[in-house]
């Protein structure tokens, strides 16, 4: 499904990576690994289509994204390392627009279920301003319960600020995902098992 | 592609509700400095008469910097314009959908009060119809460009005096017309030529603004 040839990436004048191939087909993980500043974030990037890079090209389904845009932007979600939640706005209402934003209907059965699912169902209506930081990041990632059918999945340190529980819920979302025929695209630095049918890590140089 | 506009503008409307001061601190700030001339200038009516369209249209525009700074920039910090530039609808419509949210929040409130203002300066009420059409079209043009400054602006230091010192210079030609067009209408003159002026203004921004707006965004995340 997406194809990666010969990416570069710079930030200001520091080359962070170059030369880098890729591809990822259905139900397969790629796990991004490196030391802090090594560029995985700015990859990740790169591959959701918020940059360009240096030098290199990044195809889905054989077109390149930067012709595609929207018609890419539809089949992926990317929860950044923002987690893009408003404080004034609940968790309940903050999923139903992130949803909006990637062009999805939600009814409110579903979105309940979901934050019942990531562990928020008794705050579900409090406004984001009173929740945690692990609980900010539950509510951006509660879109994961709801992107079936969105084929690629891209998440920057998923698992940051996550008790064990959450983490558990998300590892079996991704699980599932890719039991599905999606593809992940993930960064991390905790040891995680993820069963996937195909699956490989890059690992940046700093 | 109207669906993903409603939801932007029903979303920013929604924010700002739960934010009342922001939208509330610029409509009082356009009231306070609009009433601190007569009280300065002394009760000379005819004095106060043929400085009023330049005041409220003054006012007007100092109004809408305070309000545009805050156009992208929590979105920018919280992460939400990022996903904003990757979302199912064209980044076009998104940014249409702020600026009528914006124009709503801050252009909208100001032409309904200036009116009521525009009595403390012993206006006639041909004038008075004539400064709240002109800034009826004059005040989306505001929003417009000023949509592009905050773009340009977004994560600079400092970003408020530079929107200021990049933004208030291309408010002049609204400026001009816009006051213009209330003089004209207090000696008695049609309006109808620097009206027309204004609103050929709108039309050209409502085209270059939206495009250049998103470009802008797209730079400030590349």
């Amino acid at each position: 499904m997406l194809e990666v040839r010969d990416l570069a990436c710079e930030r200001g004048d520091v080359r962070l990576f170059s030369g880098l191939d890729f591809a990822l087909g259905e139900g397969g993980l790629l796990l991004v690994q490196g030391p802090n500043g090594s560029g995985k974030t700015s990859l990740l990037r790169l591959v959701a289509g918020l940059s360009r890079p240096a030098a290199g090209t990044i195809r889905w389904r054989g077109e390149p994204i930067a012709e595609l845009r929207e018609a890419y932007a539809r089949e992926l979600l990317f929860v950044g390392h923002a987690n893009a939640v408003k404080e004034e706005f609940s968790a309940d209402e903050n999923l139903a627009i992130s949803l909006e934003l990637c062009g999805r209907r939600s009814s409110a059965a579903a979105r309940a279920e979901a934050l019942e699912r990531i562990g928020l169902a008794r705050r579900a209506r409090l406004p984001a301003r009173y929740l945690s930081q692990g609980q900010k990041r539950r509510v951006a990632l509660a879109r994961l319960c709801l992107a079936e059918d969105f084929p690629l999945w891209i998440l920057d340190e998923p698992f940051a600020a996550l008790d064990t529980r959450a983490l558990a819920t998300v590892v079996s979302l991704v699980d599932a995902h890719l039991a599905r025929g999606g593809a992940v695209i993930l960064t991390t630095h905790q040891e995680v098992a993820i069963a996937a049918r195909t699956q490989f890590s890059i690992v940046l140089e700093g | 592609m109207l669906g993903g506009l409603q939801s932007i503008v029903a979303r920013d409307l929604r924010l700002s509700m739960r934010r009342r001061g922001d939208v509330l601190n610029h409509l009082v700030f356009f009231v306070i400095v609009v009433t601190l001339f007569p009280l300065g200038v002394g009760a000379e009516p005819n004095l106060l008469r043929s400085m009023a369209p330049g005041i409220v249209w003054v006012a007007a525009l100092l109004a809408a910097m305070l309000s545009l700074q805050r156009m992208f920039a929590s979105d920018y910090a919280d992460g939400s314009l990022e996903q904003m530039l990757i979302s199912a609808h064209p980044l076009g419509v998104i940014v249409v959908g702020k600026f009528i949210a914006h124009w709503l929040l801050s252009g909208l409130p100001v032409t309904l009060l200036a009116p009521v203002v525009g009595v403390q300066f012993d206006l006639s009420q041909q004038a008075l119809v004539v400064l709240t059409v002109s800034l009826l079209v004059g005040t989306p043009v505001l929003s417009l460009i000023g949509g592009v400054g905050a773009a340009l602006t977004l994560g600079v230091r400092g970003g408020g005096v530079l929107l200021a010192l990049l933004v208030l210079p291309l408010f002049i030609p609204v400026l001009i017309f816009g006051a213009g067009g209330v003089s004209e209408a207090q000696a008695g003159m049609s309006a109808a030529p620097h009206l027309s002026l204004l609103g050929a203004f709108l039309a050209m921004s409502c085209v270059v603004a939206p495009w250049a707006t998103s470009a802008a965004l797209r730079v400030a995340y590349d």
